[in-house]
């Protein structure tokens, strides 16, 4: 008996949707379905991306959903010191701050317009499985149980990450690859509209502060602490409280929107495939574990998934061996990058509030013209060698 | 394992984090099932403090 779909995608993200796309466009029979009743919303991220990563995905910017272009990103070090990286001589690489909202649905619409079915309102709760194979999902389609079957099961589900759990992938984290945030959209600031704001140090231990324009006086003001740093419920919102109170920038600003959200600061999984089974995304643990962005590695991951299942779906052969040249694209194209910024993770996290002033005073110097972890990292190598000599070879 | 409607913000950061994938994330509120082992992760993870462990404050 054939399957019900050739493809199901568990989950409308970025991710999900550019596989399903992909997969359609290459004539696969494809369902993406999501839980919530709103592609893009609630909103779970602070929208900064580069238009290279966009670029690579081969998602053409519309200025529909961008909310404002960057002209460059400010570090700030606890002490106040800060390394400025003027972008303007960086062409195609500037970064801008999106309207997720939009940009998720406008990548959904085009993996409708490719031949992609979307059913919302639609939460998987487990996998059907024969043997070590998985053969589809069951789901609660507006709270009433269904079974669909399928070639290749697609855990597009975001930092939840269950489906892989379901089918037999720990995709589970130690609390110290696991960032914890909070966000205000916020108004009537007195902040720069078109600089990144990064702020290190023990105002938010391990992890940093963020303000990224979102046009005129209006920014995404927020926080992420790496979870092992955590001692009380609820202490990451009252981090960013605190410094939004002490910002006279921020503490003339009022919030239009709350967001809440995990993000893995981990390696990434180290089996992204198994028979009728691919992850995607944040389900594949791909996010920039120094930057904790997730968008660009999503989309990419999602353009290459979709386009190893249209070939799997024209063979009708979803075997673990058959789905592998995914796993190999992914890791060919940003496995190493993710290591090495793991391990600046694990090692930046060690300093002390003075070190880090002393780092951002002498970066300060450093002609840097695009914002980027590599071009961090190189200036760092430059200044301070000993802090990056376990990876070296990396950068 | 208690929950507070008034402070969750449905954003599955409880899910993720589970050790024991032992959290649903509905789009009300998070459900325990019987797989929790009272580790305290999602009480720490939750950005919004709406986590409480039963018998603690
Ligand atoms: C506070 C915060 C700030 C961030 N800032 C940035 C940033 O500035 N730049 C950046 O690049 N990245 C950022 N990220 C990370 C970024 O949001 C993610 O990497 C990105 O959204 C990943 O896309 P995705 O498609 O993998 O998953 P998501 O966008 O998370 O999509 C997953 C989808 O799956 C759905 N889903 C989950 N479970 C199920 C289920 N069981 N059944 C059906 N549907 C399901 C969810 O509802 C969701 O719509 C941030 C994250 C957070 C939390
Ligand atoms: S206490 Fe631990 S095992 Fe129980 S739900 Fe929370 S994270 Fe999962
Ligand atoms: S982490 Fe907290 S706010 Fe987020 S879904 Fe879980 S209980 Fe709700």
């Amino acid at each position: 008996m054939s399957p019900d779909y050739d493809v199901i995608v568990v989950g409308a993200g970025p991710a999900g949707s550019m596989t399903a796309k992909h997969a359609a466009k290459k004539g696969a029979r494809v369902l993406m379905i999501e839980k919530r009743q709103e592609i893009g919303a609630s909103l779970r991220c602070a929208e900064g991306v580069n238009r290279k990563g966009l670029e690579k995905a081969g998602v053409e910017v519309d200025r529909r959903w961008v909310a404002a272009e960057i002209a460059g990103a400010k570090l700030v070090s606890p002490g106040g010191k800060v390394f400025r990286i003027d972008e303007s001589q960086a062409g195609n690489e500037v970064g801008m701050v999106l309207e997720r909202h939009l940009f998720d649905k406008a990548l959904a619409a085009d993996a409708a317009r490719a031949g992609a079915e979307i059913w919302l309102k639609t939460a998987a709760v487990g996998v059907l499985k024969e043997g070590d194979r998985v053969i589809g999902v069951k789901a609660m389609r507006e709270g009433e149980p269904v079974k669909l079957t399928a070639g290749c099961v697609v855990g597009a589900d975001g930092f939840e990450s269950q489906v892989a759990r379901w089918a037999g992938i720990d995709t589970s984290l130690k609390t110290g690859d696991i960032t914890t945030c909070y966000q205000y959209r916020m108004a009537n600031l007195r902040t720069e509209p078109d600089y990144c704001e990064f702020i290190l140090g023990s105002a938010a231990p391990g992890g940093y502060i963020w303000i990224f324009p979102k046009g005129d006086d209006t920014a995404n003001v927020g926080i992420g602490v790496l979870a092992s740093k955590l001692k009380k419920a609820g202490e990451v919102k009252r981090y960013l409280d605190a410094w939004i109170k002490k910002d006279e920038r921020l503490s003339c600003g009022q919030p239009l929107e709350a967001v809440a959200g995990g993000v893995s600061v981990s390696p990434p999984v180290e089996r992204s495939v198994m028979s009728g089974l691919m992850l995607v995304g944040d389900a594949a643990r791909i996010i920039d574990p120094i930057t904790g962005g997730g968008i660009a590695n999503g989309l990419l991951s999602g353009k290459y998934a979709g386009e190893v299942l249209g070939d799997c779906a024209q063979a009708n052969d979803y075997s673990e061996q058959a789905l592998m040249p995914y796993d190999k694209r992914w890791r060919d194209s940003m496995e190493n990058r993710l290591w090495r910024n793991w391990m600046a993770k694990e090692k930046f996290l060690t300093l002390s509030d003075q070190t880090l002033d002393g780092v951002i005073e002498t970066l300060s110097t450093a002609n840097v013209d695009k914002m980027s972890v590599h071009n961090i990292l190189r200036a760092i190598k430059d200044r301070h060698p000993d802090l990056v000599k376990e990876f070296e070879d990396l950068i | 394992m208690i929950v507070s409607i008034e402070k969750c913000m449905h954003c599955g950061a409880c899910v993720g984090s589970c050790p024991q994938n032992a959290i649903y994330l509905n789009e009300v509120v998070p459900e325990f099932n019987e797989d929790c082992n009272k580790c305290g992760r999602c009480v720490r993870v939750c950005p919004a403090g709406a986590l409480r462990m039963e018998g603690k404050r």
